[in-house]
């Protein structure tokens, strides 16, 4: 790796650090109802939504009222989605006269963007009309972030509250999320995106003659290109911002068009782990405990930290088969050198390994290249931490509340080390807390796994795949891990278009989305209603470098026990077999 | 919990007898109604009887999942882990039983006077205390254990009961009225008394508390409780892990178009290697080693809730003094009114209590000796002793 390699990693994570600091303490005031300065705006919107909508703000949930409200919402948003898709040719603003989405990729596609996956079995810009990218997928792009927020403010509330019997209200929790984070962030990102270049524009398509015309596959002859083009600019941001990684482009952020500065592609990559990250910051300003944020904080730059660091060396490192061919791959001044099959050439192999940590890290999914032509240790690491559970930064909110349970699981393993009752944050953990968290862990890694086999055993997989052999296997394993972690990002080289794939990710999604946040809602009620136990001097501390070393350590174990296995079979082997050649 | 005041546990941690015993018990509890309710061993017991099967059928086929000798290499060792795992569960129980059995031993060494007739001067036979039946009639003297529940009837005597009671001052028992039972396990300081036992042989005090030590229950505790959740969970996901390898390899070979697709053996193997059989093995061993632990300390835990209650307690607060001592109260500092020198009072506190043979009396002497270095001395001539009686509750010298 290059110095100025690490060098950007630093950088990175060094800017990530100090915004995610004080934007955290701010979105803890505001989650928690204090009136900062977005409400000048956002507040009269606010007061008329729930007026219109005959909410009552100061209504307290219990958890499974709370579910329910979550789960009819969601459910209201895929249907209005999957209509918007399927009544596209009747709708307005449709510059490219594009027909109904195919049924089976809209129901995929409407899953996908309400679970906040944004698993995209189909290409952006030759399917979705500027109408249905603007109303229907940026809609829930920001509904899917905010309903993570929310639940992972039901939890926090859960973990505050003494002897409570709700945990607040989701109307108020999703509408100030929505109002008083992501929009105000969204419009200064898409500004910032459009100053870079970054299209925003109704007109329908650019166009320009070839300088030199081919021929298409039936002979005609091909003169000029063809660009769709929308409101980019705007989707992007609240795409990168809110964890979703729906790309307006089939290429999403590796088109010019999405990102095509190296600022624009530093402001989105810091944008995807943003909200994660200052979440942590949030949750401890909330528990009024800064450490405990810190920690967890911590506790995750100890997991991403090092996988960046390793996918980006992978990918420096170039391809072994290519030094045979008397290929130059050392990075010098004229080259960026690596591996560059699948990258763009603007970017090169540090960038894109910074953005494929960080945008399988954080449950995003955008992409700036093609993670099918990573090296095989290269596309190990996103795989991996992916399925760590989506827990290292994760989603928005889903992230945070995922990472909590492992906590909790921590603690209890821990306590019992000490001999002492688990307590987190001066509650009790009880059996009910670790049933929970057990469903919430297993759940996303048995539909991983049972997917998986469920494609091998299917005799018609082999023709969707892009590659035969262990990169084939890992493209299964990879469109598993990435739906039922909510994840979204595509290992590419998969045809995911047919009814086996998109009928079984959507499956994947649904279960992976709310087998973990339904089972969050009742740690979140079980703990609310517990009183809290004064800290004493065997209390287990839950903050310092001891406690995020058993948290990483649960995390890790958890995850390359179940994955290894699979893993061995997929990356690992290819990397051997590179190797070996 | 109840204080108990008791002979201390014996010391050997692993006896020959406890080893066989709980060697047996290891191959009883294979029974799968027993070994269901813990998952992970029970999984590991599902494991072991697969390969055993298969090893079987590679036996007689010749060529079955793998060679045979592998195949029954594997499935020994995972015989031993879940032999292994009761055989740890077997030792705890042994340990608690072999407490009671202390307890038992106890009772059966104290020796009862047993008399003939109503009173203090018919003949007298010594049986050992566990021989006595309802309506025998005993005697007890100063310093001897009241071999079993009884009614007094002749004689008053101070009686240090608590052992039982935990009232640390000696009461006062004598025949007739509502002062005149007594419980076997108490001793007598002062005295003497004749006793008639109203309990048949198992049915004292001292037998419910026997009873109690080993009909603790093996309740799960609530950590325990979440642990095997938690165990639980990780064997799910680890058995999907390893199933779900199957038709991976299947896939692998097929792709490639070489190699053979991994073995069931192997599989199986595999599971027992990544589900956590250490922690849900030793999980039953260690809950009954934590009572174990308690009853070595004196406390018998009715249950493992509270034993982690007691993991959990920081301050002891008692409405009684009793319950935790040792019925042996002790003079600790000498208290003169105004006008009168300390070392006075010490002197003729001493000289009171010279004849007084209860632990009170001779911890004034004592005390006396230690502040002021009064010894026993020469007195007076003339002076008459009063040693402590239950009657008078006093003791003195009467100088004349």
């Amino acid at each position: 790796m290059t110095g100025a390699g690490l060098a950007e990693i630093a950088l990175y994570f060094g800017v990530l650090t100090a915004l995610a600091v004080p934007l955290g303490g701010w979105i803890g005031r505001v989650l928690q109802g204090d009136r900062g300065w977005t409400d000048r705006v956002a507040g009269p919107v606010e007061r008329a939504l729930y007026r219109v909508a005959g909410v009552d703000p100061s209504e307290d949930m219990s958890w499974r009222r709370y579910a329910v409200a979550v789960l009819l919402f969601n459910g209201a948003g895929v249907v209005l989605l999957y209509a918007l898709q399927r009544l596209q040719s009747a709708l307005p603003l449709n510059p490219g006269r594009l027909g109904a989405v195919e049924r089976g990729v809209a129901w995929n596609t409407a899953v996908s963007f309400v679970t906040n996956t944004n698993w995209q079995a189909y290409a952006g810009e030759s399917t979705m009309s500027p109408f249905v990218q603007m109303a229907g997928l940026a809609v829930q792009n920001f509904l899917s972030a905010a309903t993570g927020m929310a639940v992972l403010a039901a939890l926090m509330r859960g973990l505050v509250r003494r002897s409570a019997r709700g945990i607040g209200s989701f109307w108020v929790d999703l509408t100030r999320s929505t109002l008083h984070v992501l929009l105000p962030l969204s419009v200064v990102l898409a500004l910032f995106l459009a100053a870079q270049g970054v299209v925003q524009t109704f007109a329908g398509e650019a166009r320009w003659p070839l300088r030199d015309p081919v021929r298409d596959a039936s002979g005609q002859p091909v003169t000029e290109q063809v660009v769709p083009l929308g409101p980019v600019a705007s989707q992007v941001a609240i795409k990168q911002l809110g964890t979703n990684g729906g790309g307006y482009y089939g290429a999403n952020s590796a088109h010019p068009f999405e990102n095509p500065t190296p600022l624009a592609n530093f402001a989105e990559v810091l944008a995807i782990l943003l909200l994660p990250a200052a979440l942590c910051f949030a949750f401890g300003a909330w528990v009024k405990d800064r450490r405990q944020g810190w920690t967890i904080y911590a506790a995750m730059l100890a997991i991403a930290l090092p996988l960046t660091l390793a996918t980006v060396a992978a990918e420096q490192a170039g391809n072994p088969a290519l030094t045979p061919l008397g290929v130059d791959q050392r990075p010098t001044s004229l080259q960026a050198g690596g591996n560059m099959e699948g990258k763009e050439a603007r970017l090169g192999p540090v960038e894109s390994g910074i953005w494929a940590t960080a945008t399988t890290a954080a449950s995003n999914g955008s992409v700036n290249a093609m993670h099918d032509s990573l090296t095989p240790l290269g596309g190990l690491w996103p795989l991996w931490v992916i399925q760590l559970g989506e827990v290292v930064f994760g989603g928005v909110g889903s992230g945070l509340y995922g990472m909590l349970l492992f906590v909790i699981v921590a603690v209890f393993i821990a306590g019992l080390m000490v001999g002492r009752t688990p307590e987190y944050l001066g509650k009790k953990i009880e059996a009910f807390e670790m049933k929970m968290a057990s469903v919430a862990i297993l759940t996303p890694s048995a539909v991983v796994l049972v997917g998986t086999a469920l494609a091998c055993l299917l005799p018609s997989t082999a023709a969707t795949l892009g590659n035969p052999g262990p990169h084939g296997f890992t493209e299964i394993l990879y469109a598993f891990s990435s739906t039922a972690n909510n994840n979204g990002s595509a290992f590419g080289g998969l045809d995911a278009s047919g009814s086996f794939w998109t009928q079984a990710t959507a499956i994947a999604m649904l279960v992976g989305r709310y087998g973990v946040l339904v089972p969050v809602l009742a740690v979140a009620g079980s703990l609310a209603g517990k009183r809290v136990v004064a800290a004493g001097a065997g209390t287990l501390p839950t903050h310092g470098p001891l406690f995020a070393g058993l948290l990483v350590a649960a995390i890790l174990l958890v995850g390359a026990l179940t994955f290894v296995p699979a893993l061995a079979l997929g990356p690992i082997v290819e990397h051997l077999q590179l190797a070996a050649r | 919990m109840v204080g108990l005041v008791s002979s201390k546990a014996s010391g050997k941690v692993l006896s020959r007898s406890l080893i066989q015993t709980a060697a047996l018990e290891a191959v009883r509890k294979l029974d799968p109604r027993h070994m269901v309710r813990n998952p992970v061993m029970f999984t590991v017991e599902l494991g072991s009887a697969f390969t055993t099967l298969l090893f079987v059928h590679a036996a007689w086929t010749g060529r079955g999942d793998a060679s045979p000798g592998f195949v029954l290499a594997v499935a020994a060792c995972l015989w031993f882990t879940v032999l292994f795992a009761n055989f740890a569960e077997a030792v705890a129980e042994g340990r608690g039983k072999a407490q009671a059995d202390t307890l038992r031993r106890t009772r059966r060494d104290v020796i009862a006077i047993r008399l003939a007739g109503r009173n203090r001067d018919s003949a007298r036979e010594e049986v050992p205390a566990a021989g006595l039946h309802r309506g025998d009639v005993v005697l007890v003297e100063a310093g001897q254990l009241v071999p079993g529940d009884g009614e007094v009837i002749e004689g008053v005597a101070s009686v240090d009961e608590s052992a039982i009671t935990g009232e640390s001052a000696p009461v006062i028992r004598e025949a007739g009225g509502d002062r005149s039972a007594v419980t076997g396990g108490t001793r007598v300081l002062s005295d003497w008394i004749v006793v008639r036992i109203t309990a048949e042989p198992g049915a004292s005090f001292l037998d419910r508390m026997i009873a109690l030590v080993e009909g603790a229950k093996r309740q799960k505790t609530p950590n325990e409780i979440a642990l095997d959740i938690l165990l639980a969970a990780l064997t799910i996901v680890f058995l999907l892990a390893t199933a779900t390898l199957l038709p991976f390899s299947t896939y692998a070979v097929r792709a490639s178009g070489q190699g053979t697709p991994v073995s069931l053996t192997v599989l199986v193997a595999l599971l027992v290697c990544l589900i956590p059989t250490t922690i849900g093995g030793l999980l039953s061993a260690i809950g009954i080693a934590g009572m174990d632990r308690m009853i070595q300390a004196n406390v018998i835990a009715t249950s493992g809730r509270a034993v982690e209650a007691a993991g959990d307690v920081d301050v002891l607060l008692l409405d009684k003094t009793g319950t935790i001592t040792l019925g042996n109260r002790q003079a600790t500092a000498f208290l003169a009114a105004d006008g009168v020198p300390e070392r006075v009072l010490a002197d003729a506190a001493q000289l009171a209590s010279l004849a007084d043979e209860t632990p009170e009396g001779r911890s004034i002497v004592v005390l006396a000796k230690e502040r002021h270095g009064l010894r026993g001395r020469h007195v007076e001539e003339g002076a008459v002793f009063l040693p402590f009686t239950a009657q008078t509750r006093m003791s003195g010298l009467d100088l004349g």
